[in-house]
């Protein structure tokens, strides 16, 4: 409903707004205080520019490689890899917690396997994925699929099962079946814990890919990161995981 | 005349690992059309459980419910639930959750859209049709749950402590409200409450459980002089404390059923 808005009101927005431009500020100048000393301590010698790199160093080597187009062509395979394994997880997660909710018995007996498979270290799955999969972005993209996806499929199967039973009374009452509580009730109940769960995520795809470019690219950065480390041009390492940080 | 409802031996007990709860005990009696119903007595002696039986959502373990002089199996359309709470969902705008049950029921015709929209306006919310149930008060919210129930056309209401949840003032007036919707649109309700006077002053009829398991302990008319009168008119009259010192007594005897 909209009322006239009265002098509280808008001392009250001018208040909120400019709390948002000293976070936006204050965000800005904490990157600015890092790089800062960053710079300053690879400068004066107190940490070893070799290793840890500084950000002058990355920024030439970023420039080098913006030059020659190389780094675009590497962010953007990481990034279309990310995203897919990412869409990948969304929707497994959703269905596959749909399944579980639509048989109490089944999601019992699954129950342990789910929580073994999410804490199993999946990297050391890799191997097996690159001798089945083969050399490609196949098995990157199941490698960052099996990071996130099942506890993507606990965390919403937790969340459909402790809507309120009340609700679900209601549905059945107005003369709905189980189809109607999960289409009025469970998803659009549930879509705050699905996008919290998809902040969760994006990042863990992230991690899958990189893992999976680990073992098997031939680009991404991933790939960059390991060649870089093999040649041991720190810059390059920094550069990369810099752009992660970006992508996110 | 067949009564609207009937209720014969009806027997309910819930089942959990932990045991068997029995509920509810031999529950026989009818309402007739365009009667108002008050079920009071003890927390946990099985009022709940007599309306979901009642509406179809859980089957008893012995006995039957007729509506219409038709045997009850499943959610009968016939029948509006009215929930404790109103579980109007915050995702969804008062207009859209009031035609909730419209939806599910594939009715959402331009006709249903239309009554709902009528009924909204009759009951002072069309202001608020696009609003979320958060930015209503406690009154206006059940007046929507209400909507909703009401939408769906049906005879007989289960109102399940409708008022429960607000405070006392707004109680009174809510109350007074809905019993007079229900009364003007001639229909048949069956009302829980923990509150004997809101009981007396709905009700034509009280009807008295015991302890659980629930067991009738007694019927009690409501006989004013004047019928039109509504609820919160029904407070001054002299018959009033006769029929709560009544309610009162019966539910104070020690066990013994009627
Ligand atoms: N789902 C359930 N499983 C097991 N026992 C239950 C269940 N629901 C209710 N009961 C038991 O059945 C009895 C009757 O419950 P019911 O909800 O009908 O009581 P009530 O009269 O509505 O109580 P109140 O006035 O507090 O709302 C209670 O003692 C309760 O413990
Ligand atoms: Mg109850």
């Amino acid at each position: 409903m909209k009322t006239q808005i009265t002098l509280a009101q808008q001392e009250f927005v001018a208040r909120q707004k400019k709390r948002r431009r000293l976070v936006g500020v204050g965000r800005i100048f904490l990157l600015a205080a890092i790089l800062a000393l960053w710079e300053a301590s690879a400068r004066l010698g107190l940490i070893n520019d070799f290793i840890f790199s500084s950000p002058s160093r990355i920024g030439l080597c970023f420039y080098g490689m913006a030059l020659d187009g190389s780094i675009f062509l590497h962010t953007g395979i990481t990034i279309l890899e990310t995203l897919l394994s990412f869409f990948l997880v969304v929707l497994l997660g959703i269905v596959g917690a749909v399944l579980l909710w639509s048989s109490r018995t089944v999601s019992e007996i699954l129950d342990p396997y789910l929580v073994m498979l999410n804490s199993l270290p999946k990297s050391a799955l890799a191997p097996i994925l690159i001798v089945w999969l083969g050399n490609n972005m196949k098995t990157i993209i199941v490698a960052a699929v099996s990071v996130a996806v099942f506890g993507s499929i606990l965390t919403l199967h937790n969340g459909f099962t402790s809507v309120d039973p009340d609700q679900v009374k209601l549905i059945y009452s107005l003369g709905g079946n189980r189809f109607d509580v999960l289409k009025k009730v469970l998803l659009p109940g549930s879509v705050p814990l699905i996008i919290s769960n998809m902040k969760v995520n994006i990042g863990l795809c992230l991690v899958g890919v990189i893992i999976g470019e680990f073992l098997s690219a031939q680009a991404g950065l991933g790939y960059l990161i390991i060649y870089g480390s093999q040649v041991f041009k720190r810059a390059h390492k920094h550069i990369f995981s810099k752009r992660e940080c970006f992508i996110c | 005349m067949i009564p609207k409802l009937q209720v014969k031996d009806l027997s309910y007990s819930y089942h959990t690992m932990d045991g068997e709860t029995e509920a509810l005990s031999d529950i026989s009696f009818e309402v007739s059309a365009g009667e108002f119903l008050a079920v009071v007595g003890p927390s946990g002696c099985g009022k709940s459980t007599l309306l979901s039986l009642i509406c179809g959502l859980i089957k008893p373990d012995s006995g039957e419910v007729l509506l219409d002089g038709h045997s009850v199996s499943g959610v009968e359309a016939g029948i509006g639930y009215m929930l404790q709470k109103d579980h109007l969902f915050e995702w969804r705008t008062i207009f859209s959750n009031a035609a909730l049950g419209l939806e599910i029921q594939k009715k959402l015709t331009n006709e249903g859209k239309k009554r709902v929209s009528d009924l909204l306006s009759v009951y002072g919310l069309e202001s608020f049709a696009d609003s979320r149930p958060s930015e209503l008060s406690g009154g206006m919210r059940q007046r929507a749950a209400l909507i909703r129930t009401l939408a769906l056309q049906p005879d007989l209401l289960l109102l399940d402590e409708p008022f429960s949840a607000l405070d006392y003032q707004t109680r009174l007036s809510v109350c007074d409200d809905i019993s007079t919707i229900i009364r003007g649109r001639k229909k048949t309700a069956v009302l829980i409450t923990h509150d004997l006077s809101e009981a007396v002053s709905v009700a034509d009829r009280i009807l008295i459980l015991t302890r659980r398991p629930g067991r009738i302990k007694g019927i009690l008319t409501m006989d004013f002089a004047d019928k039109s009168l509504s609820p919160l008119k029904r407070r001054n009259c002299p018959e009033f404390s006769k029929y709560f010192n009544e309610v009162w007594r019966i539910l104070e005897q020690p066990g013994g059923v009627l």
